[in-house]
């Protein structure tokens, strides 16, 4: 899932400020679940809102919207209809959501979210980084421990010497991701891998080739 | 018992303080609201186990809520009493009041009476 950050009330708060009528979007996808984005916060944001500009007399006309998704025109185009009644688009979506929004509508699109990672739920409230989006996956090779997503150094052959007692030296409370592959595979009755380097990887698939895209000529219409 | 609570509280009934969500307390603001506290039960001693411990950290969210819009944190607070605590619930809404009095009336209501007045 993607998980993000609401940005603080005082920097959305600046954002606004040029507008007296707001389309506030909410996604139903991954910010749902990682609670920055869904129904609910979209309902929180526009309380804080209001009061933030109600103490002070200003007045605000926001319209809560929830939408499926934000990255499928299928979803986005649900707000055709009124989207014109409503000066800007404050989008509490991912990266990809706001970006969707705002090339589907000639409106002013905020992001409400900072997005940060693609991760998991660890426990209620509680999520970690899990992978990179590098475009070529090792993970059979690490004992399914992503060594991008979870070495701070991103080392494919580690660790490192910063790693002391199973803790990163970046941080005391983060695990050193080596020495979870190393525990896995040993676990798994497969050290021999840990004997293998790992050659050096071609990071075109990843960002250093530039913005990516899939194509699947079988699925096009 | 006839015991006597300020009579500007309003008492809203939920099954457990687990029911109340953030948004219930902000729509509560909203509508020009003073003050909230939460009178949930003793901790520990839960019927559904968690609710008043849930309804302690939704109400630490909140002050930082309100802090954020400018409201202020202190005019929301956690208060646990049992069902046979009555003389502690007079007591606590009077400490409530008190405080809420303190801080002064909510500026949203300032600006809902201006609204009222016509006067945007």
């Amino acid at each position: 899932m993607i998980v993000g950050d609401r940005k603080p009330l005082e920097e959305l708060l600046g954002r606004i400020s040029p507008y007296k009528k707001i389309l506030l979007l909410g996604c139903n996808e991954c910010v749902t679940v990682c609670a920055v984005g869904g129904e609910r916060e979209v309902g929180v944001l526009a309380a804080e809102l209001r009061l933030a500009l109600g103490k002070d007399g200003k007045e605000i006309e926001i319209r809560e919207q929830t939408l499926e998704r934000q990255c499928d025109h299928e979803y986005i185009e649900q707000v055709r209809p009124f989207v014109d009644d409503y000066e800007a688009i404050l989008s509490m979506a991912c990266g990809a959501g706001v970006q969707y929004v705002a090339e589907k509508y000639n409106k002013p699109v905020i992001p409400a979210v900072n997005t940060t990672f693609l991760g998991v739920t660890n426990e209620q409230g509680y999520w970690t980084e899990r992978c990179q989006g590098c475009g070529s996956c090792v993970l059979e090779e690490t004992g399914g421990i992503c060594p991008i997503a979870r070495c701070a150094k991103s080392l494919l052959n580690g660790p490192c010497g910063g790693s002391s007692k199973g803790k990163c030296e970046i941080d005391r409370e983060l695990d050193c991701a080596w020495q979870l592959i190393i525990d896995r595979l040993g676990a798994l009755g497969l050290m021999d891998r840990y004997d293998e380097v790992i050659s050096v990887k071609d990071w075109r698939t990843s960002r250093e080739g530039g913005p990516r895209k899939r194509v699947r000529e079988d699925l096009r219409l | 018992m006839r015991l006597n609570y300020p009579s500007n509280v309003k008492i809203v009934k939920v099954p457990c303080t687990g029911r109340v969500d953030v948004l219930l307390v902000l729509r509560a603001f909203e509508t020009g609201v003073d003050g909230v506290f939460l009178a949930g039960c003793l901790e520990g001693e839960c019927h559904y186990l968690k609710g008043n411990l849930r309804a302690r950290k939704r109400v630490e969210y909140l002050r930082t809520l309100l802090e954020e819009v400018g409201l202020g944190g202190g005019r929301v607070e956690m208060y646990n009493m049992s069902a046979a605590q009555g003389q502690r619930f007079a007591e606590v809404a009077r400490e409530m009041t008190g405080r809420i009095r303190e801080l002064g009336p909510s500026p949203i209501r300032k600006s809902m009476i201006i609204d009222k007045g016509g006067n945007k």
